[in-house]
């Protein structure tokens, strides 16, 4: 229990260090911002398809939406942790940090989820060229589900962040534990909703969608976008939450499993 | 009253993959890869009082990093157990957290981008130390190690003595009751040296803390360190005060002269043997029993103008022991142990 209330003190500074970690790194965060563009340059595509017409629900304004709406999730649920372990193991400085007397795990949250109130401000101007592209009949409308909202992002950047732990933890027991993030990344970025809304897939093959709902990329982007643009109902929203969070949990049972193996290997072989 | 370190019968070993060069060798380990197992520690035992500023030596890949790091509780024993401050290290509980610092001169703490005043209030909140205590102890790590310049800059903006002066702050705000320092003056100059020596010193004195020292600098060592531990391919070699450590392996004296003029090798040799033989400068070894005779028979005999009296030097005396095998010393580690009547200090 002290320990936990240790740390409930601690974060805040941990934050507040982290933040001013991300203006130092100011030049290398635009980098990364405009590293992220890509549904800037989905969304011309296929306005361009839409337009000799609706793609299923798909108009030009709902695409418009839909991108923006990407590319604002993608910002605020990043995560890169998995850089900062691998380097960290690989160099012997992730020493520093077992012998603190704080859980490194909590120590990287607290320096990704930092970073989010800057990228958050990078993005409004994008929002808000949303908002007056698509105008606000595009967007969720009912208001009991703006806490589900905050839910589902928070859920991405969950997954995010424990898939990036997860990966960094190879590095614990593989040389070249990086090539998994690679892998990882092309699987999201063709599986997540990144490219084009994963309904689209299920105008061809209608059992595609249900698939790829059950897998962890679409609770990254996808769906957080779709609860944004009101495309759920409540029963819907509640079900999807519910798959997210089975993800977070297990996602999480897996790194701590992972984490305790490398950290024997580490007190066995590493530091 | 219970040793502060305690270590008995440490033996930590490393499995290590081998590859020959080539590009076969290669392939080869990409099917079938061959590991050597590595003994860094063997059967290690010693003990260290709380207070005891302790030089821990050895040559390179001694096992000295690896043993610290077995103290510091980042490397598990394979054998044989480790207490500090009264607490297993390998459980790393936050209370043992909380009593111990690390600072290794080739690894750093600090925030790069950051000055390094932002590390230092993050230790403040990982470590729960409160505002006053903090303050407090800034400051006077502020003025013993003369920070105010400097930490307010990024840390990237810092020379290297600079950074070691910020590390050694960082990981003592917390005041920790037993510091272990790997090659802390490791890269700095003369002049930086002495400071982080004199603040160790200080430190040691005012908290009575325990301090175990690695370094290659002899000087740190004679400056800092009563008593060394000295092991030698992951074995204890020696445990004892360093005085006695010189006495036993070279019970000789150097008489250091500094003469008005040239004076003839012969009559140099009369007295002692000549280690160095300069225009103005010689220096002279002799038996300790003989040192009184000589030092007469020089004064009377040729110009001298001012003569000093010294060891052998450390790294002469490490040499020597290094040199040895362990054989040598008449039975094995079993002599490291009857070099060492006071182990406990």
């Amino acid at each position: 229990m002290s320990r936990l209330a240790n740390t409930l003190r601690a974060y805040p500074t941990l934050l507040r260090i982290g933040f001013s970690e991300m203006l130092a790194y100011r030049a290398e965060m635009l980098v990364w911002i405009l590293a992220t563009t890509m549904p800037l340059v989905n969304l011309a595509l296929w306005h361009t398809v839409a337009e000799g017409g609706k793609i299923g629900r798909f108009g030009q304004t709902e695409l418009i939406g839909y991108f923006l709406s990407a590319f604002i999730v993608r910002q605020v649920t990043g995560s890169w942790v998995v850089w900062e372990m691998n380097q960290e193991i690989r160099s012997g400085r992730f020493s520093m940090r077992l012998l603190r007397p704080i859980h490194p795990l909590i120590a990287y949250t607290a320096e990704n989820l930092a970073a989010i109130p800057l990228r958050a401000a990078l993005s409004l101007p994008v929002a808000l060229i949303a908002l007056g592209l698509v105008g606000g009949a595009g967007f969720l409308k009912d208001p009991a589900l703006v806490p589900a909202v905050l839910l589902a992002i928070f859920g991405s950047w969950l997954i995010s962040f424990l898939n990036q732990a997860l990966m960094g933890c190879m590095a614990f027991f593989l040389e070249s534990s990086m090539s998994l993030v690679y892998i990882w990344t092309a699987l999201f970025y063709g599986l997540s909703g990144y490219f084009f809304p994963l309904e689209f897939l299920s105008l061809k093959t209608p059992r595609a969608t249900a698939i790829l709902h059950g897998l962890p990329f679409y609770y990254m982007l996808g769906f957080p976008v779709e609860v944004v643009l009101g495309q759920h109902d409540r029963g819907e929203v509640l079900r999807g939450l519910g798959v997210e969070y089975a993800w977070v949990a297990f996602l999480l049972t897996l790194t701590l499993v992972l984490w305790r193996a490398g950290i024997r290997r580490w007190n066995a072989y590493g530091a | 009253m219970a040793p502060e370190i305690e270590v008995v019968g440490l033996s930590k070993e490393f499995r290590v993959h081998r590859r020959e060069a080539g590009f076969l060798a290669s392939v080869r380990s990409l099917f079938r890869r061959q590991y050597d197992l590595v003994e860094a520690v063997k059967d290690l035992s010693f003990s260290i009082a709380a207070g005891e500023r302790v030089g821990f030596l050895g040559p390179n890949g001694a096992g000295k990093t690896t043993t610290l790091k077995v103290l510091a509780g980042l490397l598990h024993p394979t054998a044989g157990t480790v207490a500090v401050a009264g607490l297993r290290p390998q459980r790393r509980e936050r209370e043992f957290l909380r009593q111990i610092t690390l600072v290794m001169g080739q690894k750093q703490q600090l925030l790069w981008d950051l000055p390094p005043v932002d590390t230092f209030e993050l230790n403040r909140a990982i470590y729960d130390v409160p505002r006053p205590a903090f303050r407090e102890t800034l400051d006077e790590l502020e003025r013993l190690l003369e920070l105010k310049p400097i930490m307010t800059k990024p840390t990237r903006q810092l020379s290297l003595g600079e950074r070691m002066k910020c590390e050694l702050a960082a990981a003592l705000l917390h005041r920790p009751r037993v510091l272990f320092l790997d090659e802390p003056t490791i890269g700095l100059d003369v002049s930086m040296q002495l400071t982080v020596r004199e603040f160790v010193r200080q430190y040691n004195e005012r908290f009575s803390s325990t301090v175990l020292l690695t370094s290659h600098y002899m000087d740190d060592v004679l400056a800092l360190c009563p008593r060394v531990i000295v092991i030698d391919k992951g074995q204890l070699r020696y445990s004892g005060a360093l005085g006695e450590l010189v006495r036993t392996m070279r019970p000789e004296k150097r008489i250091v002269l500094k003469l008005e003029r040239p004076v003839l090798r012969p009559d140099l040799e009369a007295v002692g043997e000549v280690i160095e033989h300069g225009d103005v400068k010689v220096i002279l070894q002799v038996r300790q029993a003989d040192l009184r005779d000589a030092m007469s028979r020089l004064l009377a005999r040729l110009p001298v103008s001012d003569l000093t009296v010294e060891d052998p030097p450390l790294e002469e005396v490490m040499r020597d022991l290094f040199a040895r095998s362990p054989e040598q010393d008449g039975k094995g580690a079993d002599k490291a142990v009857a070099l060492a009547p006071g182990d406990a200090a």
